[in-house]
């Protein structure tokens, strides 16, 4: 029965071969648009989440509070309040996973006849977890490095590249401000940041060194911020306050004075950036969708004209026995091979054009398999949809009236 | 055993709306057809037989007296089942033939087995089978407008045969057709029914085609006002209508 119906549909489809092509056309540009589009929305999305993944995950950063000098305020991070001890007493807390100290200043690395200059960083191996940073090659500083202030540095790819080119930088003498450091290892590529810095150009050094040896300052044991990574993003809200305890109540403020540090969630801004990605991916897909909605009516309007044209037809098959159902279907039928195979070839021309878009432009993007299950599933319910009204019209025809239409 | 009459039709009316109000175009028409019968029903135009004929083949509804159909009573079929009717117990010959122009001769003929859900090589067969009774063997994959008129009602019988009707029904089959042809395909009527006692009610307007049946039905201004043996009527009953 339903082979028949099928060799039947085939016939009328064939039958106007242009007319058909065309209807489909509408569900092709249809779907290959949406298909087109959630895949540069999702290519947007996916590289916005690998810049988060790459910042680390569940983040706070510490920062000094400000200080004023002969009445300029000079902005937070200034004052000298946090020190190393205040980074290992806040890595203590619950719910932290760890957290990193660090010292950050400008410096010039010279090696053989290469120099470079960069920004240094003091800090701890646990910057390595909570940044989600994997080593390339070599090994990391460890906490007997930071104890013992020891002249070690980890170089970021951009500083390895521009320091050695080519040559391994492993187990290599650089100097530092001119004092000899020996790199132990290399960082794996992070590539940019959410505001376009380039992760890579950075050095670590053990904390104790940059304080000690590198920026030597007045404050000694002072630290510019400290980086801290909760163990989810629920415990985010609890870490945050606990961390404002534990620091008032080291730094002595009183009840009713302003705190001399500034404790930020990273993490919020980068899941705001996510977020703006996807609801753009959406309205992509959204704005795609209407072109699939005129071609489902391109469809609808086809079923009627077709339905129209061959009422006498569905008279003659009445006449010999063909109940409303099985001309229901028939047309049902008829719409939804069009849409489905509209939508098929729609997939197509849409992931074609996705991957012309990233060879040609250049452009990220990503293909799913649910969009594309998405697309078939919405082409059928648009056959079923649009098919139906002009279907259940030729259903209901009397059959008398269907065989006497000229 | 009593025989049970193939139709039952008592103070049949039917009426049409119209703008200017209700035009009656028949008007208690009452009879009976036993099995084996040939009839033919003969009548002017607007006499109210091809209405009476689509009323009979349940493709039209009456709007007043009662139709019993091979002891059914049809106005009280669902519309599935009035389709049922006209797939199995009903087989229907047009004037204008009414195959399917894209169908080949096979798909045609087979097509009322398709709505009774019979496996396709099943169709196929019975389809070539039915082709070769009518005289049309080796014709099964030309298309309708390859073959001439005669031959066309031809396929259009076998089709109204194919699912072993008790009724026959034909509106006036032999209307397109030349004298030559329109006696070939008498011919096939009276064979179907002198030799395999189908059931056969055929309207026509020519007198040497209504004498092929055996019974003469004559209907005047929605009325009938003979019923009877063919060779009993009087002449102007038997009158060529326009």
């Amino acid at each position: 029965m339903m082979a028949a119906m099928l060799g039947e549909a085939w016939m009328a489809m064939g039958a106007n071969r242009l007319r058909t092509a065309l209807t489909m056309l509408g569900m092709v540009i249809g779907v290959g648009a949406v298909i087109l589009m959630l895949a540069v929305g999702q290519g947007a999305q996916q590289q916005i989440q690998a810049s988060i993944a790459s910042m680390g995950s569940n983040l706070f950063i510490v920062l000094s509070g400000s200080t004023t000098s002969g009445g300029a305020r000079m902005g937070s991070g200034a004052a000298p309040t946090l020190t190393f001890a205040d980074a290992q007493a806040i890595g203590e807390l619950a719910a932290v996973v760890v957290s990193a100290p660090s010292v950050t200043g400008a410096a010039q690395l010279v090696y053989a006849s290469s120099n470079w200059s960069t920004q240094v960083n003091g800090t701890t191996p646990s910057i390595l977890a909570v940044r989600d940073w994997q080593l390339q090659s070599g090994f990391a500083f460890t906490d007997s490095d930071v104890r013992s202030a020891t002249r070690v540095a980890l170089l970021g790819q951009t500083v390895a590249y521009n320091l050695f080119g080519e040559e391994n930088p492993l187990g290599k003498m650089i100097r530092i401000k001119n004092s000899p450091y020996l790199v132990l290892g290399v960082l794996a590529a992070k590539g940019q940041s959410l505001d376009g810095r380039d992760q890579d150009d950075t050095v670590l050094v053990p904390v104790t060194t940059a304080q000690r040896k590198l920026f030597g300052s007045q404050f000694a044991e002072t630290v510019r911020f400290i980086m801290v990574q909760a163990e989810s993003a629920e415990a985010m809200p609890t870490v945050e306050e606990s961390i404002n305890d534990l620091l008032r109540q080291r730094h002595r403020i009183r009840a009713g004075a302003d705190n001399d540090f500034t404790v930020r969630n990273l993490t919020a801004m980068a899941n705001t950036a996510a977020e703006m990605a996807q609801v753009m991916s959406l309205m992509l897909g959204a704005i795609a969708s209407i072109s699939l909605l005129v071609g489902g009516i391109g469809i609808m309007n086809i079923m009627l004209v077709s339905v129209t044209e061959r009422t006498r037809e569905i008279g003659i098959r009445m006449a010999i026995g063909a109940r409303g159902q099985d001309i229901l279907l028939q047309f049902l039928l008829e719409a939804i091979i069009i849409s489905v195979a509209g939508c098929f070839i729609g997939v197509l021309f849409g992931v074609g054009g996705a991957l012309v878009a990233q060879k040609i432009i250049g452009m990220e993007v990503l293909v799913t398999i649910n969009s594309i299950v998405t697309a078939f599933a919405v082409a059928a319910a648009v056959g079923i949809f649009f098919g139906w009204y002009p279907a259940r019209k030729a259903a209901l025809l009397r059959p008398i009236d269907a065989l006497r239409y000229q | 055993m009593s025989v049970h009459p193939v139709i039952r039709i008592e103070r049949l009316g039917k009426q049409y709306q119209t703008d200017a109000g209700a035009v009656p175009v028949l008007k208690d028409v009452t009879f009976t057809v036993m099995p084996g019968e040939f009839v033919a029903i003969m009548g002017p135009s607007g006499s109210g037989k091809s209405t009476l004929m689509n009323i009979l083949g349940c493709l039209d509804i009456a709007s007043s007296g009662s139709y019993f159909l091979n002891g059914r009573d049809v106005n009280m079929q669902s519309r599935d089942e009035l389709a049922q009717l006209r797939n199995q117990v009903i087989g229907f010959v047009f004037q204008g033939f009414n195959l399917l122009p894209r169908a080949n001769l096979q798909d045609n003929i087979a097509l009322p087995l398709v709505y009774r859900g019979t496996p396709r090589t099943e169709r196929i067969a019975q389809a070539n089978h039915m082709l070769a009774r009518v005289g049309l063997a080796g014709y099964h994959l030309s298309r309708p407008n390859q073959i001439s008129g005669g031959q066309q009602q031809r396929v259009a019988i076998a089709r109204a045969l194919i699912n072993q009707p008790k009724l026959l029904l034909a509106d006036e089959p032999t209307g397109n057709l030349d004298t030559h042809t329109s006696q070939e395909i008498m011919a096939l009527f009276t064979t179907l029914n002198k030799r395999d006692g189908i059931t056969i009610i055929l309207i026509t307007h020519e007198p040497d085609i209504a004498a092929c049946a055996d019974r003469l039905v004559r209907l005047s201004d929605g009325r009938i006002i003979y019923d009877g043996p063919v060779e009993h009527a009087a002449p102007a009953h038997l009158a060529a209508t326009l």
